[in-house]
């Protein structure tokens, strides 16, 4: 390739910078039975996530003594998008209750609590692409609220290559677009102070060139986020 | 105590940095800079840094006088439920007296609520104890429970006792706050012992603001004619923490 070609992707819906998020609102203490709970909403993505726990984990022979356990159920609510969509666990909600817990375990400090588990709940309220992010996002909130001991906070965004131009924050819209290359979503999840990546999923098509350039726009993003969840932790008392 | 707010963390902030500072409670040393590894409030006393949490389970303590209910009976002592993320077990020989194995059941039956105090905090367990020297531990029959924050329990308390002993004072009600947030309000009528609550759930309310003695004070004068309290009988109460 000498010269990179003009994208014909040029024009976001809702009229939106190429790296712009959508608008979003944090609010922590939503859930006041549980230990800790959050909301995260990302323009008409809303997740919602309730932190349990640390408590003892039952039955027995599910404890590590070692350290504790974290468990993710991740749920879209049926009415969370436009096609009703069956109630209870799905594949796909499966995957992405295992990828969550994949992406938090290295923040969350679990040595002290041997024989203990830490539920999270994560449920969407209202879908627009994104949810796993948005799930990810409540979820960290959440853990601090509910004083888990963790390294750190962490945060996710979904950045997409559209033909040839790459955006943050892909809405349902841009997900299903064809043209050209096609769509490429990639959601990440990034540790703000040590600067690592914890979660890093691939849909689609896309030149290691352009996936560096891809993350780097992942990382800005997730500064951003990681400033809202820290004012919303901050503002909650 | 001087401060009208006080400032608060999340985890993975930098509290502090250099060789000035040493981390204490919840924070750790990453590199040269100090971080906060628990959502709290910084506390620096002189150069230590710790981080008080403010959210969260309780967390079990040796010396800690708890209320916990009896969940089960064994041959050799109860099971008990105190909060937590670890179960507690009161065993026969920590309780005063004899107690023959069929009288177990009418000592702490299933259900009751007990006033306990902590011995040993082990790996994942729990011991309780009813043998004080200073008293106030058995069997809760009447009064009311409330719950708060387990991490509001030192504000509700105050220092050496001053906040709890205005609420009592006030109210003519005889009160026990368990440190794992479960507080045990003894009064002669139903009046008086709302408010005792009323003035716990307004420390609770207001944890984080200064000059919370004179405030709750003022608010026990302000709500003074909401209710009934009739101070004849102001016993000065037996369990007190």
């Amino acid at each position: 390739m000498t010269k990179e070609e003009k994208s014909l992707y040029t024009e976001r819906p809702e009229g939106r910078k190429f790296d712009d998020l959508r608008e979003i609102k944090a609010k922590v203490g939503v859930v006041p039975n549980a230990d800790g709970s959050a909301m995260f909403a990302q323009g008409d993505t809303i997740a919602i996530a309730s932190v349990y726990g640390p408590k003892t984990l039952n039955p027995k022979h599910c404890q590590n003594p070692e350290k504790g356990v974290l468990r993710v159920h991740y749920n879209m609510l049926p009415f969370s998008v436009h096609d009703r969509i069956k109630p209870g666990i799905s594949r796909r909600s499966q995957e992405i209750s295992k990828v969550t817990e994949w992406a938090l375990s290295p923040v969350v400090i679990l040595d002290e609590l041997p024989g203990t588990v830490i539920d999270i709940h994560i449920n969407i309220l209202q879908a627009n692409a994104g949810t796993r992010c948005a799930g990810i996002n409540a979820a960290a909130m959440a853990l601090a609220q509910a004083g888990v001991p963790m390294k750190e906070m962490i945060s996710a965004i979904a950045v997409g290559k559209l033909d040839k131009t790459i955006v943050a924050d892909v809405v349902k819209e841009e997900e299903d677009y064809d043209d050209g290359e096609g769509a490429t979503d990639m959601p990440m999840a990034y540790l703000s102070n040590s600067g690592k990546i914890s979660l890093l999923q691939l849909d689609g098509r896309i030149q290691i060139s352009r996936m560096k350039e891809a993350l780097e726009m992942g990382k800005e993003a997730c500064k951003k986020i990681h400033e809202v969840q820290k004012k919303a932790l901050k503002e909650a008392e | 105590m001087t401060k009208e707010k006080r400032e608060i963390v999340i985890p993975g902030e930098i509290i502090g940095s250099g060789d000035d500072f040493l981390p204490g409670d919840w924070t750790v040393k990453q590199g040269k800079d100090i971080v906060a590894t628990r959502y709290g409030i910084i506390e620096k006393q002189d150069r230590l840094i710790k981080v008080i949490p403010i959210s969260g389970v309780y967390i079990p303590r040796g010396g800690n006088t708890v209320i916990g209910e009896i969940k089960d009976i064994n041959f050799n002592g109860w099971q008990v439920e105190i909060g937590g993320p670890y179960g507690a077990f009161l065993m026969l020989r920590e309780c005063p007296g004899f107690i023959e194995e069929s009288e177990m059941e009418n000592v702490y039956g299933v259900g009751d609520l007990i006033v306990t105090k902590i011995f040993n905090v082990k790996r994942t367990s729990v011991d309780l104890t009813m043998k004080s020297r200073d008293g106030g531990l058995g069997k809760i029959r009447d009064g009311l429970i409330i719950k708060v924050n387990p991490h509001r329990v030192p504000r509700i308390i105050g220092k050496e006792g001053s906040m709890i002993h205005l609420i009592k004072e006030a109210t003519g009600c005889s009160i026990t706050v368990g440190q794992n947030g479960l507080i045990w309000i003894k009064g002669d009528n139903v009046d008086s012992r709302l408010y005792a609550k009323h003035a716990i759930e307004f420390i609770v309310e207001n944890t984080i603001v200064g000059g919370l003695t004179e405030k709750v004070e003022a608010w026990l004068k302000d709500n003074k004619d909401k209710y009934k309290v009739s101070l004849k009988e102001n016993k000065v109460s037996e369990g007190e923490n």
